[in-house]
């Protein structure tokens, strides 16, 4: 049995109202969205801003409550739980937010954060409280001692690793993760990656994994759903849909990334034209404003999400008569001999040393923060 | 590149005065030079100084509390001996600049033709209505469908991609020979971004422009730059032709980048990093500032500054170990 499955989740939003409260218009987030997760594994949703992919996330875990679908964990139904055991299930799944910096309390130090989840459940006898939040920031890569500061004393990617040990502390199977490296710089975001990763191994965790950006996605999920106004278009096996994008949308979305290796050969599609409002989603399928290989058929037909024998599922009405996607990334490895044997040194030098990133000096985390304004 | 870049900076160092007495050395020692018609990638974390020194080319940092030493000689004057007057002639006409925020960088209360039709006026003169007609013909450049009717709407009303492009049109109102773009495509989703990077390229092709780019994003500096300028802790790390920087790179920050990225052209199981922080730029180590989290590190490098050498033609490195293909065979 999956550890997560979602069927036919719907969230409307009211836009605007008349004079009387009566709803005028409706942002239609996400409009019939289905999948499952397997304990353990990572799915990733993928989309561009306004596609729906963090009210998902908010929906799973009853943040928000949905205009209908189904959403079990563990076989429950979490949509008939009531207040008592709806806190119940919040031990089983947390979520991490993009932004450290606003998702941690000021006025409180680290410790205070981290016992605060284990007194709420009644995890830990308040004896034991103090060498628990040792164990997490340990497991984080943190040293022990920190737990004295305040979440301004630390740097972007060490916030993170607070947020990702709060969300740990009660030992949840299910782990939200809302874009929670793109705030954060190029060299801390392989750290922060790498520690969700470990994490994973070690303890059993599953991830929902909410980002626009492809190639972090690639490294990291299981499975990869494609999300396009309020719908997924496709979704299938991280390796199968990086191998061979099916729906003209996530071909285009492959496409757009700049790739690091100068000259590449590719593919691309650039699509032409904004993204329609989810305020008003076209007709039919809902990127036929922007698809290359529109037909009559999609202006008025919306084309169901079909599976073929592996599981990967498209919606699109044009899916058997598409040219083969081959060369949207190239077969090519991306680095060059020279700079393989390069990073494998690097890292390999790195490794012997401090585990990941666990130095802290005051002075310097305020600095580079202070630089990060002037940026 | 060639024998006379358009701008040339020599020397160029920044130092920030904060009220409690400490110096911070935002900028040390910068050497770049850009020519007619090429693009160069100016690439580095938060804090390495890239967004600083493209204020100084644009003149726009305090006075008061930021001392500034060096030269950046733009055709022919020097920038930083210029009086202001002369500054603000230049400014939006043969210097310009796009920002990373376009909802920030355009003014709430005017329509974005007020804006275009000011910049045009201030610069080039002539009547409202050949400014207005330029303008119109600047949004269609950039590929705003339906320029005579979008040239009366607020900002407000138009989209982060389209509010990118007017920011666009309005830096090239007066056919800028320099353009800086400081993270131009930052804030917006990745399908917009391969728009305005190719109406970058177009435009380049088109005008002969120089660019300066100022991105975090090394595959964004591989799909548009000539050539890249690494910067860490307020110093260039390493200068290249973009095909060096990314197949043979010469400096151990640039590998731990390249090797930090996850990407859809490369399987690793486990991605580089670069263990502790960025040194306290108040207070910089004696010698090498890459020094503590360099997994390349011998005793001379803590000793002395390293200077920034030639590696091989073009290609240059500030790193005593370079090349460094003899650390790996």
């Amino acid at each position: 049995m999956a550890l997560l499955e979602v069927t036919g989740l719907v969230k409307h939003f009211v836009a605007q109202r008349s004079l009387f409260g009566r709803a005028l218009a409706h942002v239609k987030a996400v409009d019939g969205v289905s999948f499952s997760l397997e304990a353990g594994k990572t799915l990733a949703l993928v989309g561009e801003s306004g596609c729906g992919k963090s009210t998902v996330s908010r929906l799973v875990l009853r943040l928000i409550e949905p205009d209908a679908g189904t959403v079990r964990f563990n076989g429950r139904d979490l949509l008939a739980l009531d207040a008592d055991s709806l806190r119940k299930f919040r031990r089983e799944a947390q979520i991490i937010f993009q932004d450290p910096y606003a998702s941690l309390n000021p006025r409180m130090t680290v410790g205070q954060i981290l016992t605060e989840p284990l007194a709420l459940h009644d995890l830990v006898a308040p004896a034991q409280r103090r060498a628990r939040v040792a164990e997490l920031l340990r497991l984080v890569g943190l040293e022990p001692r920190l737990a004295r500061r305040y979440p301004h004393e630390f740097s972007g990617g060490q916030r993170q690793r607070i947020a990702i040990a709060r969300a740990l502390a009660v030992e949840p199977k299910l782990i939200i993760c809302d874009e929670p490296v793109s705030a954060l710089d190029v060299s801390i975001r392989a750290q922060i990656l790498n520690l969700l990763r470990e994490l994973q191994d070690r303890l059993g965790l599953a991830y929902i994994f909410v980002s626009h950006d492809l190639a972090v996605v690639k490294h990291i999920a299981d499975h990869v759903a494609v999300m396009n106004l309020g719908q997924i278009v496709e979704t299938a096996e991280a390796d199968a849909l990086f191998a061979s994008p099916r729906h003209p949308y996530s071909r285009a979305l492959l496409s757009a990334i700049p790739l690091p290796q100068p000259k590449a050969k590719r593919t691309t599609v650039l699509l032409e034209g904004e993204i329609p409002s989810a305020l008003n989603p076209p007709a039919g399928c809902r990127f036929h404003t922007r698809c290359p290989f529109v037909i009559e058929r999609c202006r008025s037909e919306a084309p169901p999400l079909l599976a073929d024998s592996t599981g990967h599922a498209t919606a699109c009405h044009r899916t058997a008569e598409l040219p083969p996607a081959d060369a949207i990334l190239p077969a090519a490895g991306g680095f060059s001999p020279a700079l393989a044997k390069l990073v494998a040194a690097f890292s390999q030098k790195t490794e012997g040393a401090s585990p990941a990133g666990v130095g802290i000096q005051g002075t310097a985390s305020a600095t580079t923060e202070a630089m990060g304004t002037v940026r | 590149m060639s024998a006379s870049p358009l701008i040339e900076i020599r020397d160029l160092r920044i130092r920030f005065h904060g009220d409690d007495g400490r110096i911070t050395h935002a900028v040390d020692s910068v050497d770049l030079s850009v020519a007619n018609g090429a693009t160069l990638g100016l690439v580095g974390e938060s804090g390495c100084g890239k967004s600083v020194t493209s204020l100084a080319i644009m003149g726009l940092l305090p006075k008061q509390s930021v001392e500034i030493s060096g030269a950046i000689r733009f055709d022919g004057i020097d920038l930083l001996q210029t009086p202001d007057q002369t500054l603000r002639d230049l400014r939006g006409n043969r210097l310009a600049m796009i920002f990373q925020e376009p909802m920030t960088s355009l003014n709430p209360s005017f329509t974005i033709g007020d804006q275009i039709i000011e910049t045009i006026l201030r610069h080039r003169g002539g009547s409202r209505k050949s400014a207005r007609e330029r303008a119109v013909e600047l949004l269609r450049r950039v590929h705003i469908p339906s320029p005579e009717r979008r040239i009366d709407e607020y900002p407000h009303k138009l989209s982060g991609g389209m509010r990118q492009r007017v920011m666009i049109a309005m830096a090239l109102a007066c056919d800028p020979r320099l353009l800086i773009a400081d993270e131009p495509t930052t804030a917006l989703d990745v399908t917009l971004q391969a728009q305005i990077l190719e109406l970058m390229r177009e435009l380049k092709a088109a005008s002969g422009a120089a660019i300066i780019l100022i991105t975090h994003d090394l595959g964004v500096v591989a799909e548009v730059c000539d050539e890249v300028a690494v910067m860490y802790a307020g110093e260039i790390v390493e200068r290249a032709p973009v095909d060096d920087l990314f197949s043979a790179p010469q400096h151990p920050y640039t590998v731990g980048l390249l090797g930090s990225i996850p990407r859809l052209d490369h399987r690793a199981e486990q991605l580089a990093t670069i263990e502790g922080m960025v040194p306290n730029m108040a207070q910089l180590p004696a010698g090498c500032r890459f020094a503590a989290r360099c997994p390349f590190v011998l005793d001379a490098c803590t000793k002395a500054p390293p200077p920034l050498i030639e590696v091989s033609p073009g290609h240059l490195s500030r790193c005593i170990r370079a090349p460094l293909e003899r650390l790996v065979s």
